[in-house]
């Protein structure tokens, strides 16, 4: 009966991820989102529950776990429910493929399978059935907006996504996610600064470009700023989700920043060595610290009365602490690495958002079809071009 | 009981038939699109299962069955844009509405 | 065991919604039915060990095809109120042509001896499909991607109008 077994194990797996996803993502991501709004826009950010307002996320779901369903009358009920699960579940699907370090000799993923990036892009497309099952089904004219935005817009950026995973999965030889990482492991360096030896560090601006239609193509594909039509506040407020509320409105939360984390942990794999540690001389490892510590005084002696202050501060002793022990010789357990290089995507992502206004829907069009398409496929074969050249 | 060709191929044949009754009996030129569809995820059921069953070191199977799902993608494309031509001009899509050629 | 259970279990799983589909009187609802049964053969399909080709069954047909065919109805079809008659009056024959076709394929097939291959699958699928695709089968990949091509000009152009 081993099958009962494997059932059982993907069962308490399920619980584990989703767990991960609710607390992590969701949770953090929404509270590390309202602090870093605030400090972009010099307000303080959620800060009375709890120390420096940590448990305000907390406060929130439970709040949201309290309030009353409402279904729209001329509804479409079974498909209504079923949206916000579709969505959530979606995005719980892509991190089954996630490796997040390794204990021992064993990689800790859920599961290893060779097609392990199609995996992953397969489960990112089908969060589109989920929001345009919600637009349609609300019965509500914003949100069937919102829902056909959507869909044209998760199907022109899939391309440039996929072009983008190609590029790393080419390069690294494998669809599987760990064998990218391995890949990059054994030739010593990021797919973002480094290809395959002959031709090393003169491939970096292959990874770089590649690097960046992927980051762009996943903004749009999770429906953030600059790429937030679908749900744009200000025209048509919020979107797909409009007639939501309650826990299922949670949900929809849950799945949006499901899937931006797991954006960004792909890219962390392929773009940045997923959990290896990075390989710097001991005096660049200790230039780090020195820039920290120079960044830090600096601000103190500047801004001494800025609002953000403090997190800058805090982050400038952490890199330093980190540059100081690897300059030692020191190391930090794999799972550390990776989370650190996903919370950096994470925060870059988040700059973004609160940096730049929103696209029109035309601009947003042309951005994926004539720009970043035809440089996706030019990167790709240029590389393979250099690739084979170099003799691989 | 092992699972064999024959369950595979009994599963396709009904889900063909499926396929072809929507095709048939439906008015709207999508759900006809949709029945199509169908019949060609039964095609290539069966190359899958004849692949695994038949020549399970050979790959040609899958390759078909890819080339077909490539196909349906370029069949959905180009029968959609032919429903919204046709939608534009005459305002519906119901085939049995659009019969200017009877004229 | 399990096997055949999962066998059983992915059947109902494609063919339940299959009929939906086809029944539906509500479209956008026969369209969403779409995908549980391709999901149904993608299960399918990784249980024939055809990794790649689920990989791809997901990405294309549930991610892009459902997409787009829900897409044209939601274009041409209106909200959630309409509810027009779907079908023609070639429903009782129709069943009919259906169910003899089916029965008449079910007794071939069963009525047929299949050559049975000896080995298994290659543990690393991927690689093989590519190398297939790139050698044996390279025409075919060609002429695909020429299809590709040809329809895609197409499609733009007969959806695009006259300016």
């Amino acid at each position: 009966m081993s099958w009962v077994l494997e059932l059982l194990k993907a069962i308490g797996l399920t619980v584990l991820l989703f767990t991960f996803l609710a607390v992590v993502t969701a949770m953090m991501g929404v509270y590390a989102e309202r602090k870093i709004a605030g400090w972009i826009q010099a307000r303080l950010g959620p800060k009375h529950v709890g120390p420096q307002g940590l448990l305000q996320t907390v406060a929130d779901t439970v709040k949201l776990l309290q309030k009353e369903h409402i279904t729209p009358r001329r509804a479409d009920v079974l498909m209504f429910n079923a949206a916000p699960v579709v969505v959530a579940v979606a995005a719980l699907l892509d991190w089954v493929v996630i490796p997040f370090g390794t204990l021992g000799s064993r990689v800790l993923v859920v599961r290893d399978i060779n097609i392990g990036v199609l995996y992953f892009s397969a489960m990112a497309s089908v969060t589109v059935l989920g929001i345009l099952t919600a637009g349609w089904s609300s019965n509500n004219k914003y949100a069937l907006l919102g829902g056909l935005r959507s869909a044209s817009q998760l199907i022109s950026y899939e391309l440039p996504l996929a072009l983008g995973i190609l590029w790393a999965a080419m390069v690294a030889g494998t669809l599987s996610t760990v064998g990218i990482v391995e890949a990059q492991i054994q030739q010593g360096g990021w797919f973002l600064f480094t290809l395959p030896p002959p031709i090393g560090r003169l491939g970096a601006p292959f990874g770089i470009l590649a690097a960046v239609t992927f980051l762009v193509a996943a903004t749009a594909e999770v429906n953030r700023v600059p790429f937030d039509l679908p749900e744009a506040e200000s025209e048509l407020v919020a979107g797909y989700f409009v007639e939501y509320t309650g826990m299922r409105f949670a949900l929809f939360q849950l799945g949006e920043y499901g899937e931006m984390f797991g954006m960004a942990a792909l890219a962390t794999i392929m773009f940045l060595g997923g959990w290896a540690e990075p390989h710097l001389a001991p005096y660049l490892w200790v230039a780090v610290a020195l820039g920290a510590v120079v960044v830090a005084a600096v601000i103190l002696l500047t801004a001494r009365h800025s609002l953000v202050i403090r997190p800058v501060l805090s982050l400038a002793v952490l890199t330093a602490a980190v540059g100081l022990l690897m300059s030692v010789g020191g190391h930090l357990p794999s799972i550390v690495w990776f989370l650190l290089k996903l919370f950096t995507l994470v925060f870059f992502l988040m700059w973004v958002r609160w940096t730049y206004p929103r696209l029109r829907l035309d601009q947003l069009l042309n951005l994926s079809w004539k720009v970043l398409l035809p440089l996706g496929l030019l990167n790709l074969l240029a590389t393979g071009l250099v690739l084979t050249l170099g003799g691989r | 009981m092992h699972v064999g060709l024959m369950h595979y191929l009994i599963l396709s044949a009904l889900l063909f038939c499926t396929g072809l009754y929507g095709v048939v009996t439906r008015r709207n030129a999508v759900a006809i699109l949709m029945g199509i569809e169908l019949m060609l995820n039964a095609a290539n059921i069966n190359l899958v299962a004849f692949n695994r069953y038949v020549a399970p070191t050979a790959v040609g199977g899958q390759i078909f069955a890819l080339v077909i799902i490539t196909l349906a993608a370029c069949e959905a494309a180009v029968g959609l844009a032919l429903v919204l031509a046709a939608y534009r001009t005459l305002e519906t899509t119901q085939v049995d509405e659009i019969n200017i050629m009877k004229w | 065991m399990g096997e055949l259970g999962a066998f059983i279990v992915l059947a109902l799983v494609t063919l339940i919604p299959a009929v939906v589909v086809v029944t539906s009187h509500n479209i956008v609802r026969a369209a969403f039915s779409l995908v549980p049964s391709f999901l149904g053969v993608t299960g399918l399909y990784i249980l024939l060990q055809a990794e790649f080709v689920a990989g791809i069954q997901v990405l294309i047909y549930v991610g892009a095809i459902t997409v787009l065919l829900l897409f044209v109805i939601m274009l041409t079809e209106g909200g959630t109120g309409v509810r027009l008659r779907q079908v023609n009056e070639q429903v009782p024959l129709g069943a009919m042509a259906a169910v003899w076709l089916a029965f008449v394929i079910i007794v071939i097939l069963t009525r047929t001896v299949w050559p049975v291959g000896a080995g298994s699958p290659p543990p690393y699928n991927a690689t093989a499909i590519g190398n297939a695709f790139m050698t044996d089968y390279v025409l075919i990949f060609e002429a695909t991607s020429l299809v590709l091509l040809v329809s895609l000009i197409g499609a733009i152009v007969t959806a695009r109008g006259e300016e």
